[in-house]
């Protein structure tokens, strides 16, 4: 496993500067936002000149910007991420207390769109150019063209408003009082439409990686071999060629997390699902930019950690990977 | 001309150029057949589609005519979509080309920035942007362009990579050019070609981009966007649900319509390369 840790030690190591930028970034948005803590504070309080001057130099806000910035990254370290303005609540806490539900979300839109996009990938890539290959391949761009957030209404009309059969929005079905398997049931049946508002735009793009990635394969000098060799075509498919094209997968499962946290904003807007997208829409509406930078912060640790699980898994997967570097 | 001949060789370029061509009419047309406010009141509220010759899909919940809306929010579309990718695709060209030319700590620094806008989500970045600065036209297209300019520097650089090391760059550093001047007059025009192949899928993902943001209310409130119509249509989508329902096809024609229309460029340029 020393390859493993060699790899996790290079990537580690590169992940802090690009936190420390995602942190300076941040601070210089906070200072650029109209109005200070003190004056947000002051919104909810009230208060005369002498209490804001003093809250000020209390909150070290009249020192200069980079006492400021070093007071910042001090507090990060602590993973103290300030105090929320609409909530009146520390901003850790209240992050805390929504990432799971988008975790869930976000986890099986992802085993959504992997999975089933990979596996119609595979039933398109088997033959490439034939009938059922072009059908496929324009339906999943005609799918990667649905924005998400239309998708989501478009569900909700189909299944919730006419249909009748799943609910419109929400996690759970308020003061229900249901536990253990009945609640979870219930979460789930909650969370059939925005995983798959979610899942559905990104199944295109495993769907096209992998046909493409076979459609290559087919030309490769090992799959003429092990034609010779007289395999039957399903090992064929599915063991020489398709498992040559699903190591690129695994690294856009990796690229695709930042893109679906960005997704999921909208999703959990659509169907009020109390989760870290719909938390940064209602820091938008409540001007709490503080609150909105945590989260910025919390999702770039999140896809950080995502891509470091990808890396592994791949290197897990590719022998190759970080063998190269034994001296390094 | 060849080059357009191939290019119309595919029904799947055909269909491309042809949606986007209606979509150009569309935003041209808009202030001619809609002459002025299409946030006026036209009509009764909530008319259905195909109920009356003047307002043919009807009105929204404050009677405001919907195609007239469609229209002029296919101008928003195109406007942002187009000028978000061309700052995107420059900003990530020059950047690209400067961290592949210059190499060592500069390429190092602008690499990590590069890998810093990748890692936060560009959604994120953008509603935060909209929401410190303030929504307006402009700063909906530089929050766009700040979270798309990553790919278009990653590919520069690469290709910068391998041509700085061609002749005739060496050639131009013999003769005395300044560094600056080799990088973006030889090696940036030569580096374009692969970045500019991401133009298709920058110009959709800007699209949807700020059609997501109008959605959540992030757009330029003087403007009538596709994302906003859908919103607003969301307030009565028990009762009127075709109000969402419209502008949203137009949005998945639009994007689907830049896809194609890139792939047939694609096709038809790889074709060329594969014959030279």
């Amino acid at each position: 496993m020393t390859r493993a840790i060699r790899l996790l030690r290079r990537r580690l190591v590169g992940s802090v500067f690009v936190l420390l930028i995602v942190v300076i970034g941040s601070f210089l948005l906070l200072e650029a936002a109209p109005g200070d803590a003190v004056d947000a504070y002051i919104v909810s309080t009230g208060g005369d000149a002498g209490m804001i001057e003093l809250l000020r130099h209390r909150w070290g806000l009249d020192q200069s910007e980079l006492t400021r910035l070093a007071n910042y990254l001090w507090a990060l370290l602590h993973l103290d991420l300030g105090q929320s303005v609409t909530f009146s609540r520390p901003i850790r806490d209240v992050i805390l207390e929504r990432l799971p539900t988008t975790l869930i979300l976000m986890g099986s839109a992802t085993a959504l769109s992997f999975g089933l996009g990979s596996a119609l990938g595979i039933y398109a890539g088997a033959r490439p150019g034939s009938f059922r290959d072009r059908f496929l391949s324009i339906g999943s761009l005609a799918l990667y063209a649905v924005p998400g957030f239309w998708l989501g209404l478009v569900l909700i009309v189909v299944f919730a408003v006419d249909l009748r059969w799943l609910p419109i929005g929400g996690i759970e079905t308020i003061a229900s009082a249901k536990t253990g398997l009945a609640r979870a049931g219930d979460i789930a049946t909650h969370l059939v439409l925005p995983v798959s508002a979610l899942g559905f735009i990104y199944l295109a793009l495993y769907l096209r990686m992998m046909r493409a990635g076979m459609a290559e394969a087919w030309r490769q000098d090992f799959v003429l071999a092990a034609r010779a060799r007289g395999l039957p075509r399903r090992r064929l498919v599915l063991a020489h060629v398709a498992r040559n094209a699903l190591l690129p997968l695994v690294t856009m499962l990796g690229l695709q997390s930042a893109q679906m946290l960005g997704g999921s904003v909208v999703i959990e807007s659509v169907f009020a699902v109390p989760g870290l997208g719909r938390l940064a829409q209602e820091a938008v509406a409540g001007r709490d930019t503080p609150l909105l930078l945590g989260i910025i912060l919390v999702s770039a640790v999140l896809v950080i950690v995502i891509n470091l699980l990808v890396d592994l898994a791949y290197a897990f997967l590719d022998p190759r990977v970080g063998a190269g570097e034994a001296g390094a | 001309m060849k080059r357009l001949h191939r290019f119309f060789q595919t029904p799947e370029a055909i269909a491309g150029a042809l949606i986007l061509a209606l979509l150009v009419i569309m935003a041209l047309a808009a202030p001619l057949l809609f002459p002025g406010d299409p946030q006026a009141i036209a009509g009764p509220a909530l008319l259905s589609p195909f109920q009356h010759w003047s307002l043919p899909l009807g009105t929204d919940r404050l009677g405001r005519d919907v195609l007239a809306e469609l229209f002029h929010g296919a101008r928003t579309s195109l406007a942002v979509g187009l000028t978000a990718a061309a700052a995107a695709l420059l900003v990530g060209a020059v950047v690209g080309t400067m961290a592949g030319f210059a190499g060592g700590l500069i390429d190092e620094v602008l690499m990590r920035i590069t890998d810093a806008f990748q890692t936060v989500p560009s959604f994120l970045l953008a509603l935060a942007f909209v929401s410190i600065v303030g929504p307006s036209l402009g700063v909906v297209i530089a929050a766009i362009a700040l979270g798309a300019w990553t790919g278009p520097a990653r590919v520069a650089r690469a290709e910068v990579l391998s041509i700085r090391e061609r002749d005739y760059v060496a050639g131009a550093r013999v003769i005395g050019m300044h560094p600056l001047e080799i990088a973006f007059r030889e090696v940036l025009p030569n580096a374009l070609p692969p970045v500019l192949a991401l133009s298709s899928v920058i110009v959709a993902a800007a699209i949807l981009t700020e059609a997501a943001l109008s959605f959540l209310g992030l757009g330029d409130p003087n403007r009538v966007t596709w994302g906003g119509m859908i919103a607003e249509g969301r307030t009565v989508l028990r009762t009127a649900p075709f109000l969402s329902i419209v502008p949203g096809i137009a949005l998945v024609l639009t994007v689907l319509g830049v896809y194609l229309a890139g792939e047939g460029v694609v096709e038809s340029t790889a074709v060329r390369r594969s014959l030279s």
